[in-house]
């Protein structure tokens, strides 16, 4: 069992760039965070603010025209960036394990869910023996409240909700100590969004893992995670724990986004943010919410504020917060 | 007082396989009354395979109901022809759950505001189609120069679903059919179309029927709701009433799965068992199978009874109260 103190992922100045043919987007710009075992990031921003490519980098499945340009990702004490690629590819699953967006439409749909299982089992581990291997896969779909029986059903014959959790099966097979869930209910109906993520909990308990939630409703993050980090045009502004999140936000975007929040006492108040998200081809000088910020100061037009570690943990990216101890 | 859009005991079943047919009752001998005068939101709520969807199918004319008649300002819908015909796909229009589907990626979107203009003969010329377009794009607070001329995938999420919104907005229709508009877009751009939605009641006076599982958005923006579960109505009523004190047990679900933005009201710690929990009993209450409260009485379907002037639950722990029929139910939702 991994000891509890020291973090279990740390991610370190993570850099993404995507070369286009109308010019370099900076998708990912000095993204730093660590994660202990069994806690839950939740990792919220509108799209195209850098959520997947980070997922997507962490995993190292950046594909061209991206390239990670520096940074490191440390899971355990490997750092994947450091691996070989087929150690790798051994990596990818048994260590971190991504279930990517709308993974559910992704199960092959002419071999049996047990054959997608197996595959991914043996490409990781040619030496089990073939019960080995079944009684793993059964394990696993026992864990996510499937029947053992789904093992030999094809993808079409399942519910939406029962195919993600058959993702989540996949993901967790190899009792990986990081999760990285992409909007994993996205699709699903309130009911059996509140199932897939009680199984995803209840999952993270029995292997001890950190699990990484992207998604766009705070609603959700304010159900499931510990911590919340806010992405914003592929950096981090603000890092907190959740309940420091939804009591007292202190980026203004992250407030923003709080504010925006339908709840029952405020019927028909519809708040909006104002403006779009900026394109990552011309991204605003200095700091690059400035156009659309309330509090914006000369120095946000200009210089691009660094990210600052508030006494209690918290990340900031902001220059509000520059004086701020 | 003339209706506008009457659907009498509608029902709809799917049929499947060749030679021993097995039926799907998709929608169960619905009634509801919209009236003309009085623009209204009504939302029609549950989770996927409740029939939300095929409702919406019904009310667009695009199949045919199985039993029962769909009547539009007076005519079955499925009896229009010519003019009429045209007059109905013009004044009921629809705003589909997926931004990204409904374009066409090959044309700019000027293309989706001006085939509808040029099928139903919207304008005179040019300079005025022009000036439709610059209006109803105003009125869903887009800049025409912002979108006009870029192709679909130069756009947001949000732009392209308000562009929708403002196509049904061109063809000044009386009937909004909204399936899910918002669940596909951020979080961020909801409000601001919601927003447009309920101006296109107020300053347009568009009924608007809106189609969601998504309790939060349906308890801001109607006023009335109708809850389904496997074709059925399980609860309707006044939408604050029915979201703030749900009285049927899979509406009690379908709140208490809600995850509000709030650290001091979690999702509840029952054990919920899924939609594959069973098929239930035919001829029973659908939603017995999952039923915490289920009682042996269940096993014949309930009719809804009357609980307040405004809220009606389709359950027997509400057995003392009067029984209404499925023919009142617009009764029971405010406009």
């Amino acid at each position: 069992m991994a000891d509890f103190k020291a973090p279990v992922l740390r991610v370190e100045h993570l850099e993404v760039t995507y070369y286009t043919d109308s010019g370099r987007a900076k998708a990912l710009d000095d993204v730093s965070f660590t994660l202990n075992a069994g806690e839950k990031l939740g990792m919220v921003g509108e799209s195209g603010s850098g959520k997947s490519t980070m997922a997507l980098a962490m995993i190292r499945m950046i594909k061209a025209p991206g390239r990670i340009e520096g940074g490191r990702v440390i899971v355990g004490d490997t750092d994947l960036m450091a691996l070989k690629e087929e150690d790798m590819r051994k990596a990818r699953l048994s260590k971190i394990a991504y279930i990517p967006q709308g993974a559910m439409n992704s199960l092959n749909p002419v071999t049996r869910i047990g054959a997608q299982l197996v595959d991914a089992i043996k490409s990781h581990r040619d030496s089990d023996t073939r019960s080995q291997i079944e009684e793993r896969c059964i394990h696993a779909l026992k864990s996510v409240d499937l029947d053992p029986g789904v093992f030999r059903m094809y993808a079409h014959e399942l519910s939406g909700g029962m195919k993600q959790r058959v993702c989540i099966a996949i993901g967790i097979l190899l009792q990986p100590q990081v999760i990285i869930a992409d909007e994993p209910t996205s699709a699903l109906d309130v009911v059996t969004q509140r199932q897939v993520m009680e199984t995803i909990d209840r999952v993270k308990d029995q292997i001890n893992a950190a699990v990484i939630l992207i998604g766009h409703d705070m609603g959700l993050m304010a159900q499931f995670v510990d911590r919340v980090a806010v992405m914003y045009s592929g950096r981090l502004v603000e890092v907190s724990t959740v309940r420091e999140m939804f009591t007292d936000p202190k980026h203004p975007y992250a407030k923003a986004l709080i504010s925006s929040l339908p709840n029952l006492d405020n019927k028909g108040v519809f708040q909006g943010i104002p403006g779009l998200a900026p394109s990552l081809l011309r991204l605003p000088s200095g700091c690059a919410f400035h156009p659309r910020c309330g509090q914006a100061m000369d120095i946000c037009k200009t210089t691009r504020p660094e990210t600052r570690m508030l006494d209690n943990g918290r990340l900031l990216t902001c220059h509000l917060f520059n004086g701020v101890a | 007082m003339a209706n506008l859009l009457e659907l009498r005991n509608v029902s709809k079943t799917y049929a499947r396989g060749p030679i021993t047919p097995k039926t799907t009752m998709a929608l169960q001998d619905i009634s509801l009354t919209l009236r003309e005068d009085e623009p209204t939101i009504m939302t029609v709520a549950g989770e996927s395979g409740s029939g939300k969807t095929t409702l919406a199918m019904l009310l667009l004319g695009f199949t045919p109901p199985s039993t029962g008649q769909i009547i539009y300002r007076g005519q079955d819908i499925t009896t229009l022809r010519g003019d009429d015909r045209l007059a109905f796909r013009r004044e009921v229009q629809a705003v589909f759950q997926d931004p990204f589907a409904v374009f066409n990626p090959f044309y700019t979107v000027d293309h989706l505001l001006t085939v509808p203009i040029k099928q139903f003969k919207l304008a005179k010329g040019a300079k005025d189609a022009r000036d439709k377009m610059d209006e109803a794009l105003t009125a869903v607070g887009l800049r025409p120069e912002d979108v006009l001329g870029r192709f679909p995938h130069q756009l947001s999420g949000g732009q392209r679903q308000r562009i929708n919104v403002a196509r049904a907005l061109l063809l000044k229709p009386r009937l909004l059919i909204a399936d899910e508009p918002v669940s596909m877009v951020d979080a961020s751009l909801r409000a601001s179309i919601l927003e447009t939605l309920r101006d296109l009641q107020r300053k347009h006076g568009v009924s608007i029927i809106y189609i969601t599982h998504d309790l939060t958005t349906a308890y801001h923006i109607a006023k009335s709701i109708i809850v389904l579960y496997r074709g059925g109505v399980m609860e309707a009523g006044d939408v604050d009433r029915v979201i703030k004190s749900p009285q049927h047990p899979y509406t009690r679900l379908l709140v208490d799965s809600i995850p509000w933005p709030n650290l001091d009201r979690r999702w509840g710690t029952d054990p919920i068992k899924a939609r594959e929990a069973g098929q239930g009993v035919p001829g029973g209450c659908p939603f017995l199978s999952r039923c915490p409260e289920a009682m042996e009485m269940c096993k014949v379907q309930p009719p809804l009874f009357q609980l307040q002037a405004t809220q009606a639950a389709a359950c027997y722990l509400h057995k003392a109260a009067a029984s209404v029929g499925p023919e009142r139910l617009s009764d029971l939702l405010p406009v």
